[in-house]
């Protein structure tokens, strides 16, 4: 990874913990040549092309992240309903197929809220950090999060209703969520309860599916009309610790976005429709440091910047093999 | 309706406040919904203190669990306990529970724990050791709430290993309305125990001894009834003392003793309504 590419991903990861990106102050010559070579030129059959395949929205990466997201879901509820046994438990702590597997968020909140750690517990908290180190962190949010799927929906309300003119998205400060995380986590020592897995809409909604719901609901549906009605996707964007435990973990992820400046045509589309638009900063016009960036690690890999993007700037990669490849 | 709409356009157009002004204003209204933000997580968060404030009900955890406060520290909430459990005797708790949302415990009454599984499965099943046969060492155990024996299940009576791997008792059975119990009044009981829409199930071991039945589905015909005694589980755990009653009649009147886990089939069993002897949840061995 060059210099100017180091240094702006630890931008990213201070994006993350809620540091507004800067410009970057260094371009490299490679990206400079390309930002230069498309302020001079029109490709007017590239644009042809371009405008085609806005009429066509792909939801390929949509579609198949919701199929995984229902799937892991699923596969918990009929485990325990039909007693196949494969995925026990709910999204805090299971076992797949007899093996240990805990959430890290709650497993984080048990160890400090009872500061006694047992070995099944160890190892449950091992495999899954393992597992989501590979698969991207945040790609936990998206993937296989049902609060996540739910929110997605009531977004699609929002934004319904904001074309209507009826209600605006009020943002809140990122760093808020840093806040809740160091807040809740000194929470679990102070006190020795686990407060936020009492609210943790992630927890609750696992259970409710598996085990039949409850009250508890009400504050996911509280969450939900706050989002639809005042703030888009405020609770996965500036509240949920979950997301910044899985965020840190994906830091040195291999699965990630890779942003080609070439052939973007800076419209902002895909920042448009991001959960987390601070990590798409870089395909704002003249900010890429060089023809190709990854981006940060608070991107959860859901794909829409991809499904949306008519120019195939943005794509899935998977450091190392895609050379192997 | 049109002349509504158009009402706010006449006012003087937003441009007219200058930008910097404009974007200060903006700032001041993100700063006050962070704190609106903060306030709800936090609240709604530190609400589950509110039930434990009030002291609600102390609910039956399933056995094994660590003493309250420890318990609901390091139960990590994914119900892996109650999926074990071949009687569905563990629910997991609601909001009204405060911080012991999505925390096992047991309805005695609706549905107890009769050790169906031969053994505690619950406690195999816990990932954090919320539910454990031998508690760490720097946790104390309670005076009274450690059992002077490893309890012996009396369907195992005849296997090569008869107890069950328990070492501290869930609670106590109390006779805790001694003026309705049946055996005390000296009466006999026929029927089904809790009536024919009751959903309880049990394992009956002339019936079957690897398939739990529902209580409705084994009714009783007893001249004096003993049905605590008779379906308790746990062997010495509730004997009947017999007396005569002023009128010269048999009457009798249960007694537990130390062997009591606390699992609360005595009081899932016991027909009178409400039951006569109930669970104690967490109660100590006082002799």
């Amino acid at each position: 990874m060059s210099k100017l590419l180091t240094r702006r991903y630890i931008d990213q990861i201070k994006a993350m913990f809620g540091k507004e990106p800067a410009k970057p102050t260094e371009i490299s010559p490679a990206a400079q040549k390309i930002h230069f070579y498309k302020k001079n030129n029109r490709d007017e059959i590239g644009e042809l092309k371009h405008r085609r395949a806005h009429e066509k929205p792909s939801h390929k990466w949509r579609n198949r992240r919701w199929a995984t997201l229902i799937f892991a879901n699923l596969l918990f509820v009929f485990s325990y309903w039909l007693d196949i046994q494969v995925l026990e438990g709910a999204l805090t702590a299971s076992r797949f197929v007899g093996f240990h597997m805990a959430d890290l968020n709650s497993a984080l909140q048990v160890m400090l809220a009872h500061k006694h750690i047992i070995t099944n517990l160890l190892i449950g908290t091992a495999t899954v950090l393992l597992l989501w180190a590979l698969l991207g962190g945040r790609t936990f949010c998206s993937w296989v999060c049902p609060y996540h799927l739910v929110a997605e929906w009531a977004e699609k309300i929002h934004l319904y209703l904001a074309k209507k003119k009826l209600v605006t998205d009020q943002p809140i400060d990122r760093r808020l969520r840093t806040v809740f995380w160091i807040v809740f986590a000194v929470l679990a020592v102070v006190t020795g309860y686990t407060v936020f897995e009492a609210i943790s809409p992630t927890g609750i909604l696992s259970r409710a599916l598996i085990y039949g719901a409850g009250l508890s609901l009400l504050w996911v549906v509280a969450l939900l009309v706050f989002e639809i009605f005042f703030s888009r996707r405020a609770w996965c964007r500036y509240a949920c610790p979950i997301g910044l435990t899985y965020g840190v973990v994906g830091i040195l992820s291999p699965v990630r976005i890779k942003y080609k400046l070439e052939g973007c045509f800076h419209e902002g589309d895909c920042r448009k429709v991001c959960l987390v638009p601070h990590v798409l900063e870089t395909v704002i016009k003249g900010r890429a440091v060089e023809p190709e960036v990854a981006l940060g690690p608070d991107c959860t890999r859901c794909g829409l910047c991809v499904d949306t993007c008519p120019t195939g700037s943005l794509s899935f990669e998977v450091k190392g093999l895609s050379k192997l490849l | 309706m049109s002349e509504k709409e158009n009402a706010p356009a006449a006012a003087p157009a937003k441009g007219e406040v200058p930008v910097s002004r404009e974007r200060a204003r903006q700032g001041r209204r993100k700063v006050l919904r962070t704190i609106l933000l903060t306030g709800g997580v936090l609240g709604a968060g530190l609400s589950g203190y509110l039930p434990l404030v009030y002291a609600r009900t102390s609910r039956l955890r399933p056995p094994g669990a660590l003493d309250e406060k420890d318990f609901l520290s390091s139960c990590i909430k994914c119900g892996q306990c109650v999926q074990v459990c071949p009687v569905n005797a563990i629910k997991l708790a609601d909001l009204i529970d405060g911080f012991g949302v999505g925390v096992p415990y047991i309805d005695a009454r609706a549905q107890a724990c009769d050790f169906s599984c031969d053994a505690v499965q619950c406690i195999l099943a816990c990932p954090t050791g919320s539910l454990t046969y031998h508690k760490p060492d720097f946790l104390p155990v309670r005076e009274g709430a450690e059992l002077s024996q490893k309890p012996t299940l009396i369907a195992k009576m005849n296997d090569p290993e008869p107890t069950l791997n328990m070492t501290e008792r869930m609670g106590v059975a109390r006779l805790t309305r001694p003026e309705s119990c049946l055996a005390m009044k000296g009466e006999g009981f026929k029927g089904q125990a809790r009536g024919p829409d009751f959903k309880g199930t049990m394992r009956y071991i002339k019936v079957d001894r690897w398939k739990p039945i529902p209580v409705a589905d084994h009714p009783y015909d007893l001249p004096l009834c003993d049905l605590c005694m008779r379906e308790c589980p746990i062997a010495g755990a509730i004997s009947l003392e017999k007396f005569t009653g002023p009128d010269g009649q048999t009457r009798a009147r249960p007694i537990v003793h130390e062997n009591c886990v606390g699992c609360g089939v005595c009081e899932m069993i016991c027909p009178t309504e409400p039951a006569s002897i109930t669970i104690i949840p967490r109660e100590v061995w006082k002799s």
